[in-house]
């Protein structure tokens, strides 16, 4: 377990790095799957090409369009290609980065299975038995006095064990085919790792300035999108609890209206009990089991809107400048909302010029 | 756990022990490949060669290049080698060291997978059993009707009929497996060897000090580009901030400037309000966030922060009858 753990950790440190580990973690399963899977050859002339053909390239189409749809970049990249201009050009050359490095990343487990495939040669098997020319492995007259059709189906049934009798043909010809299966397999590797080199080894080669260019601001969109969506969260949380914070009060003036009870003054204690004190704000007056069950009714039949008053904000604040104790809230009206007038008050000093202006 | 902990804090202290270690992974997985790769001889005199002689070449070829790809120092040594001069002088020697490291670190697993098919045997056998002059062992099985070459063709594949009750092919592969383990053999003793030399010799040819030099100025460059490249990281971060904040605050439909209160007037009630006040950087109301969200969609702000990066800050003092100050806050 914990093994897994700092394996996790290791890899969710970095973006790059958990899409390598989701990468190679596909290649895994593409390996896995292959040997779990059961294969077995039609046997028949008109079927054994597709069902060996099909079953090398569907399960790798599958496995690509599955890297597409578990890496997270997909949607920045459809973000980034679809979003209006506005005030920020697009920039092809980062669409096409970011395509590129998802699509390398997704072509990984489909090259394994392919592989594999290939290296283990039944598909090519299955596939090319109908091909095959029996007389090459030796002197067998198996087929002599055969119809062309019954000749297909003789050696249609070639690669199923059970249904063709002569073993030592059987064996050669699979020895052959899966020789040539390996030596594709072989080849295949090596153009992909060719090209694989070429792409990273010779690019610095050229255009290496751009390339820094585009690998920094793929990353930025990435990061730019992650910081808006905390931002977001974060501004929704504090929205909630002034919102929720603003309700309390508003129920709770109601409540002190309603019942006439006396609230304890805010402030008007000066002993150090800083403790007590937080408590019964928390409380902000409402103690009665009614008033809390009326407080949660009202929450659900009538919400307060999602505007936040200012000015009971400023109108504390200006009381507070002047030296005023703190008293009921001014200007409310149980949660309505003023239109709040546009207005610039403050005294603002520029620290470098050491001048004021009022605004 | 903490063993291997402290085995992968090692490798990961150096740049150059890095690479060494990817070197010797990539060295294990070369061994793997070839203990899980199914070897399938033809067994057919025109084919076999060709396919021994193919399995011994293309997959020390595919390693071999895997290995280039896979140091980090290629990226280093080809940038450093293609970048113009600018402010700073080229140095050759520098280039030189990282491409003599980077073969000879990509070199060792194609020559791991050499040595293990040759200690082992299978492709020697496949390729060279038709070469071998039949007279040598008895038992040669002649009622087959099959040519002297077919025969020996069939050799590597042990399941053949033709060689049931006869101890003829164990023979002929026992000769040939000793060829290949002696030429197996012996290209590792000349390896070691011309290692061995290549350590002792290389004193006397080279300039310690100028050597040092080189190995300071390769790890410097390696270590330039990852911190470069770790600085854009952590500049993208403080951009994306501030361009998110600076796009929330432009929002703002009244320009109201929150002055920091003195203390003694403060208690921990207006702290909190003033707190939350803050994050919500002026949008308070549901059209507001509407109108913030479609906006950065529709029309996504420019990339320059300098507004944000390079605010004025307020500087309240507080002052007594004499000009003193009291009190000041920024």
């Amino acid at each position: 377990m914990d093994k897994f753990r700092m394996m996790f950790q290791f890899l969710q440190a970095n973006q790059e790095s958990f899409m390598n580990g989701i990468c190679g973690i596909m290649a895994l399963a593409s390996a896995q799957m292959y040997s779990v899977f059961e294969f077995s050859c039609p046997c028949m002339p008109e079927y054994n090409y597709i069902y060996g053909i099909g079953l090398l390239i569907i399960p790798p189409i599958w496995f690509f369009l599955l890297g597409f749809v578990l890496n997270n970049n997909v949607s920045v990249l459809a973000e980034e290609w679809k979003r209006p201009i506005g005030k920020r050009h697009k920039d092809p050359t980062i669409l096409r980065y970011m395509f590129s490095s998802i699509a390398q990343r997704s072509l990984i487990a489909p090259a394994v299975w392919v592989s594999v495939s290939l290296m283990d040669g039944k598909s090519f098997f299955c596939a090319f038995s109908i091909n095959l020319d029996i007389e090459k492995f030796g002197n067998y007259s198996v087929m002599n006095g055969l119809t062309e059709t019954d000749k297909l189906k003789l050696l249609a049934r070639i690669p199923c064990e059970k249904l063709f009798e002569h073993q030592e043909i059987r064996d050669a010809a699979s020895r052959y085919i899966k020789c040539i299966s390996q030596a594709c397999g072989w080849m295949f590797l090596l153009m992909i790792t060719l090209t694989a080199f070429l792409i990273r080894a010779i690019r610095p080669c050229f255009s290496q300035a751009a390339f820094l260019k585009t690998k920094y601001w793929s990353h930025y969109i990435d990061v730019e999108r992650k910081m808006f969506d905390e931002a977001c969260k974060d501004h929704a949380k504090s929205f909630a609890k002034v919102c929720i914070h603003q309700y309390f009060e508003n129920i709770s003036g109601e409540m002190q209206t309603l019942h006439h009870h006396r609230t304890t003054g805010k402030d008007d204690s000066d002993d150090g009990e800083d403790d007590k004190r937080s408590d019964e704000e928390k409380l902000m007056g409402i103690r009665a089991q009614d008033d809390m069950n009326k407080v949660l009714w009202n929450w659900h039949t009538c919400k307060p809107p999602l505007a936040l008053r200012k000015e009971q904000m400023e109108g504390e604040n200006n009381g507070k400048l002047n030296g005023n104790a703190k008293g009921a809230a001014n200007g409310l009206v149980n949660g309505h909302t003023h239109e709040v007038a546009k207005k610039e008050w403050a005294v603002y000093y520029n620290w470098r010029t050491e001048g004021a202006r009022e605004g | 756990m903490d063993r291997l902990k402290l085995v992968l804090q090692y490798f990961q202290s150096n740049s150059e022990s890095i690479s060494n270690g990817i070197c010797i992974i990539l060295a294990l997985v070369s061994v793997k490949l070839y203990t899980s790769f199914d070897f399938n001889c033809p067994c057919l005199p025109q084919y076999n060669k060709l396919y021994s002689l193919g399995v011994m070449i293309v997959p020390p070829i595919i390693l071999f290049f895997l290995g280039v790809l896979v140091n980090r120092h290629t990226g280093v040594m080809m940038e450093e080698w293609m970048r113009p001069v600018g402010n700073r002088s080229k140095n050759p020697a520098v280039v030189k060291y990282l491409f003599s490291a980077m073969i000879q670190r990509a070199l060792l697993a194609p020559m791991v997978w050499i040595l293990v098919t040759l200690l082992d045997g299978k492709i020697f056998i496949c390729a060279f059993s038709v070469s071998v002059d039949p007279a040598l062992f008895s038992g040669l099985p002649n009622n087959t009707g099959l040519d002297v070459i077919k025969i020996m063709a069939k050799v590597p594949c042990k399941e053949d009929i033709i060689f049931r009750n006869s101890s003829f092919r164990k023979a002929v592969s026992r000769y040939v497996r000793c060829y290949s383990q002696a030429v197996g053999w012996s290209i590792l003793l000349f390896l070691i060897v011309l290692g061995a030399m290549g350590r002792l010799i290389k004193p006397y040819f080279d300039d310690h000090a100028t050597s040092l030099q080189t190995r300071y100025w390769s790890n410097y460059l390696d270590v330039e580009q990852k911190l470069f490249e770790e600085t854009c990281v952590l500049h993208a971060r403080d951009f994306a901030r501030k361009c998110v904040v600076q796009f929330f605050e432009d929002m703002r439909e009244d320009a109201v400037l929150r002055l920091p209160q003195p203390l003694f007037l403060r208690n921990s009630r207006e702290e909190w309000d003033d707190k939350e006040e803050e994050r919500l950087h002026g949008v308070s109301k549901q059209e507001q966030v509407d109108q913030l969200l479609n906006k950065w969609y529709h029309s996504k702000p420019e990339l320059d922060v300098t507004r944000m990066a390079h605010r004025p800050r307020t500087c309240v003092t507080w002052e007594d009858r004499e000009g003193r100050t009291l009190y000041s806050d920024v």
